[in-house]
């Protein structure tokens, strides 16, 4: 029988009633009284000279109530990045200002220029059309290899070039590398580019500042994975508010998939408009401003080598990468190539040398930072396909290169030649999982099958390795983090025993608010609806860092834990005190507290009681109240594995490629809620199949977005997608946090795409097809056929 | 969007007088023409409905002929078991564009990778207004542009019955409209195939394959046939070659299929 309750149990999430029932309260159903409208006139040219703004006949239309402009930020922070990258010859990154509204330039379509403040969002709109914005167009930089040529157009005229940096890792490595491919048996080269996607979380960015002047206090209103990190940005770097005097707030959020942690302008602006009007500013993103104005994620290209001895032992990985940073530095991009990209080459393998070097470039595009998986998706999409590409050269079985080269599960803790330690792993049995669960020896069957139909039939496999439960913050300061990536918990028991949870996680569709009780129920032995959990406020929640990188439960769980560890442990005095017992002999279980050997007890909610009103209680000892709040910096990264199988038709007529199925085997060490991991993987891999099938934001040369609308920006929909096979039965539990959890948030969208293109490959094998970009649409595929015939 | 005014006639005659005021223009069931002026890029003064007017709002068949009124929507017609044209009216959109566009919208508006202009090609339709009939091959002038006049509203659309008829669309990825679509029609006295979604001038008859096809109603009769790539659309969603390579396997996949 699977639990009903409690760790592994599947209870359905509380939160959906809300959200199906459209009782779900978002940043926009939030109204304040007497509030105003933006409208941002952003530019439509990728790179261009402001020579005048003229807003005078714009602010005597109707309803105006001020317009703002680049001069009104003068002296006023920039948008700040909260990650220094130092290069390979140890200078720090090439970092340029990023002004609220432009100044003097404009850097790539979406660009905000003018802020329209007016009593509605259409008078807003209808001034907006008188402004008068004179900008001379410059030639602007689109592809990353174009934009590092000597005397190509500087995206900051203040910078050197548009290298952001030029980082080696492990740099000592290098000629060790360099060596080992030169001397080894083999070697198998690919180039690939991992393409430029759109987050496009259903609920677009909103934000809504509000001053209240009677004691100079701001409010912000967000669409954020992280309000205590748009606090501690926005408030000590652009805007310089004390953080008592600010607080932000993140309610329900529509999906965030990491372009809701970084700072935006609109934040600040919001933020600082509503001081200087002394009124609310709201601003909601249309889709079309999502499209040119959230941070864009992957956009990497990548040379990879991968030497191999007579054997078919791996001897050495080099990758070269250019990653596009964008016009600006987005908050983490720095981080996503480097740190998150470079640590995850050793893969699942035992591989002894590795050289990354990632090029990091400004373009006069929308900034690009962390889309879910940020860095380890790429990471995963060279190894695996660099894997597949070798057996294939070798004329070996792509699974058995991949299990000989595997580090086994005797050899954890194991040290990679790219700085991390695997705490532990199982890679041959996630493996062994999936030839089961996809059925691997029926494919031939199935192949031929399909040949029948006039269509061919490939089959991809990937291994993927992540590092989430981000993460040690003594590491991560290390690598340049300017911010510290612990999480907090606060238990706060009621006097009747009901319990809330103030956490520094948020909760954007994870469904924190069903999992997290959970875990205080099980360890408590109360029921579920007993226990609320709180989160998304900074007026409410102790300094937390948020939800991304698949960290909440292996952080922000493990901080709830230590809290209610604590919570339990001054519970069991009072209950010794209740009882007459020794502290020792106290035990609890199912909402009671008994003295080991005996038939004495008192329950949960009488020592609860007990604590607020504290008439027969040991007040010279202990203080009256039962609330904890604590802490936790992880000693480690965690690492889910797992093993993925793709099956595909492609139609040889037409190019199209149809996901006939798909299967994941993950290990995420210990499960809370089984339903809820199901319904996190299913996410990952529908945003995996997207990005290698469908999804890709395109520029034209002059730095026009060709794909800034859902007419030309293909989303996958459910007829996209074949049922999945998953399971999670494989566990090695986490070694260093208290519930050996590893997270689950990303892995579909890291394991997956590796595995679709591994598969259409294989399908078009018999061309001698070697490699094809995503997303593979059919016009792509029909292309390369063509091409090789 | 901008302020408009809002009639909504019960009858053609009231609509038409109510076109005849400067900036007047007809709705049907505005699932192109209200995104248009969402994004502010029409600004009708005023907008006349259509969808209150019974007489455009009948379908009817009497074996020989199929008249669609102008303000049916396209779930009407795929509910209607009209043989490929209620399939390709199944396939616009989604269910809330079906449930609200028309098929005189479609027409009126012509996109070049709309669906119906295909069947009403293949078939020989014939297009009523409030003040003629319209063949449909005087129709369509290209790209967003038809014979209508200024104010011209589109009563009803006769399409004489196939003996054979199949429609194979090509969904471009993004959009789901057509990147090729295909309309194959068989009469007695020939065969015609209107293809949609390739051409930079719209909708368009591939003619030697209407002649092929009339010959020998069989996928093999196109054996030896290629379009041309000039002049077909190139966007990011498929080549010119990628097309006119398009049109013909969707070709012989209708014939098949008819
Ligand atoms: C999400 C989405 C997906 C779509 N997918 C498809 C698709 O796959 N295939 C496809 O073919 N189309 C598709 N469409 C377009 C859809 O079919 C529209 O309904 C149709 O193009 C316009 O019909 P309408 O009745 O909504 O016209 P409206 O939007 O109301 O009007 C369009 C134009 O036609 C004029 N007009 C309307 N009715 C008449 C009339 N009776 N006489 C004269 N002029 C008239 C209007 O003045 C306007 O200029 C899609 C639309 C959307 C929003």
């Amino acid at each position: 029988m699977p639990k009903d309750h409690g760790i592994g149990a599947s209870p359905k999430r509380r939160e959906d009633v809300r959200f199906l029932t459209g009782n779900g309260k978002y940043t926009d159903d939030i109204n304040a009284p007497n509030q105003t409208y933006v409208y941002f006139v952003r530019s439509d040219v990728a790179h261009g000279t402001i020579n005048k703004i003229d807003t005078s006949d714009a602010e005597k239309m109707p309803g105006v109530v001020r317009i703002f402009t680049g001069a009104d930020f003068e002296g006023v922070g920039g948008v700040p990045c909260g990650w220094q990258v130092t290069d390979r010859f140890g200078e720090p990154m090439q970092e340029p200002a990023h002004p609220v509204l432009a100044q003097g330039k404009v850097r790539h379509v979406g660009d905000p220029i003018v802020a329209v403040v007016a009593e509605t969002l259409e008078q807003a709109r209808d001034a907006a059309e008188v402004l008068e914005v004179d900008i001379t167009e410059l030639p602007a930089v689109i592809d990353m290899k174009e934009a590092l040529k000597e005397g190509a157009p500087k995206v900051h005229d203040d910078l050197t070039s548009n290298l952001c940096y030029d980082w080696g890792f492990v740099e000592e490595n290098r000629e060790a590398v360099d060596e080992a491919i030169k001397n080894a048996a083999h070697v198998t080269t690919l180039e690939l580019r991992n393409n430029r996607l759109v987050a496009n979380p259903m609920e677009p960015r909103v934000a809504i500042g509000e001053y209240d002047a009677s004691n100079d206090e701001y409010t912000l209103y967000t669409t954020s994975q992280n309000p205590h990190v748009i606090r501690l940005l926005m408030g000590a770097f652009v805007l310089g508010i004390p953080e008592h005097k600010l607080r932000v707030v993140s309610p329900d959020v529509g999906g965030g998939f990491g372009t809701k942690i970084f700072h935006y302008a609109e934040e600040a602006f919001c933020t600082f408009a509503a001081k200087a009007i002394n009124r609310p500013v709201k601003w909601t993103s249309s889709r079309s401003e999502a499209f040119m104005s959230d941070a864009h994620g992957r956009d990497h290209v990548t040379k990879i080598e991968l030497a191999l001895d007579k054997d078919n032992n791996f001897l050495a990985v080099r990758t070269d990468t250019y990653a596009n940073m964008g016009a600006y530095l987005s908050t983490f991009a720095p981080s996503v190539p480097t740190w998150l990209h470079g640590t995850l080459m050793a893969g699942n393998y035992t591989t002894p040398l590795i050289y990354v070097n990632v090029k990091a470039v400004f373009t006069n595009t929308v900034p690009v930072d962390a889309y879910r998986g940020a860095g380890r998706p790429e990471a995963s999409f060279q190894l695996e396909r660099v894997i597949d590409k070798a057996a294939r050269e070798l004329g070996v079985d792509p699974i058995a290169l991949r299990r000989q080269n595997f580090i086994k599960p005797d050899q954890f803790p194991y040290a990679t030649p790219v700085a991390v330690e695997y705490d532990t792993g199982n890679y041959d049995a996630t493996m062994d999982k999936i030839e089961e669960i996809a059925d691997l020896a029926g494919f031939e069957a199935r192949k031929a099958e399909s040949a029948k139909n006039g269509k061919l039939r490939g089959l991809g496999i990937a291994h993927y390795i992540e590092a989430c439960g981000i993460a040690p913050s003594n590491l991560v300061g290390q690598l340049g983090a300017r911010a510290g990536l612990y999480e907090s918990a606060t238990v706060r028991v009621n006097a009747t025993g009901s319990i809330s949870v103030m956490t520094g996680s948020h909760s954007h569709g994870q469904g924190h608010e069903t999992a997290f009780p959970q875990v205080i129920a099980e360890m408590i032995g109360i029921d579920e609806s007993q226990i609320d959990i709180v989160h998304g406020d900074t007026a409410k929640i102790p300094m937390g860092m948020g939800t991304y990188g698949s960290r909440s439960l292996a952080v922000g769980g493990s901080a709830m834990v230590k809290a209610a560890e604590k919570v339990i442990a001054k519970a069991k005095k009072i209950a010794a005190h209740l009882l007459e017992a020794g502290e020792d002999d106290i035990e609890l279980a199912n909402g009671e507290f008994t003295v080991a050997g005996t038939d004495k007890s008192v329950a949960w909610g009488d020592v609860t009681l007990a604590a607020y009103v504290p008439h027969n209680y040991p007040l010279e000892d202990l203080e009256p109240g039962l609330e904890e709040t604590a802490f936790y910096d992880p000693a480690n990264f965690t690492y889910p594995s797992g093993a993925y199988a793709c099956e595909v038709e492609v139609d040889p007529e037409t190019g199209k490629v149809e996901v006939c199925s798909f299967a994941a085997a993950d290990d995420f060490g210990n499960i809370i809620n089984p339903m809820i991991v199901d319904g996190q993987v299913h996410g990952g891999i529908a945003q995996g199949i997207g990005q290698a099938l469908l999804e890709n934001c395109v520029y034209d040369s002059d730095g026009q977005l060709l794909s800034g609308s859902y007419m030309d920006y293909t989303m996958p929909r459910a007829d996209d997608l074949p049922n999945y096979t998953v399971d999670h039965s494989c566990q090695t539990p986490c070694t260093h946090n208290p519930l050996g959890v590893k997270g689950c948030g990303e892995a579909g969208a890291i394991g997956s795409p590796p595995a679709v293109i591994n598969a259409v490959v294989d399908a078009l094998s018999d061309y001698g097809i070697t490699h094809i970009d995503m997303p593979a649409t059919p016009a792509r595929v029909w292309e390369a056929i063509q091409a090789a015939k | 969007m901008y302020n408009f005014e809002f009639v909504k006639p019960s009858t053609v005659a009231e609509a038409v007088a109510a076109l005849a005021s400067e900036d007047a223009q007809a709705l049907g069931g505005g699932q192109t023409l209200i995104p248009t002026m969402k994004q502010r890029l029409a600004s009708p003064a005023k907008l006349v409905s259509l969808t209150g007017i019974e007489e455009m709002k009948e379908i009817d068949s009497d074996g020989k002929v199929l008249t669609i009124g102008g303000g049916v929507t396209h779930a009407e017609v795929a509910a209607g078991g009209y043989g490929a044209i209620s399939e390709l009216a199944g396939n616009i959109g989604d269910p809330a564009v079906r449930n609200r566009g028309t098929i005189g919208g479609s027409l009126a508006n012509n996109d070049p990778s709309a669906d119906y202009p295909a069947a009403v090609l293949a078939s020989n339709a014939t297009i009523v207004t409030n003040n003629r009939t319209i063949a449909a091959d005087d129709y369509f002038e290209g790209m967003f542009s038809t014979a209508l006049m200024d104010g011209e509203i589109i009563i009803s659309v006769q399409f004489p019955v196939p003996e054979a008829a199949n429609y194979q669309k090509f969904e471009q990825p993004a959009s789901r409209f057509a990147l090729v679509g295909v309309f194959v029609a068989k009469y007695p006295d020939g065969v015609r195939v209107a293809v949609t979604g390739a051409s930079e001038g719209g909708v368009f008859r591939w003619t030697a394959a209407e002649e092929a096809l009339s010959a020998s109603f069989s996928p093999d009769a196109l054996d030896g046939l290629s379009l041309d790539a000039e002049g077909m659309i190139e966007d990011l969603h498929g080549s010119p070659a990628y097309r006119a390579h398009l049109v013909k396997v969707l070709t012989a996949r209708a014939v098949a299929a008819a």
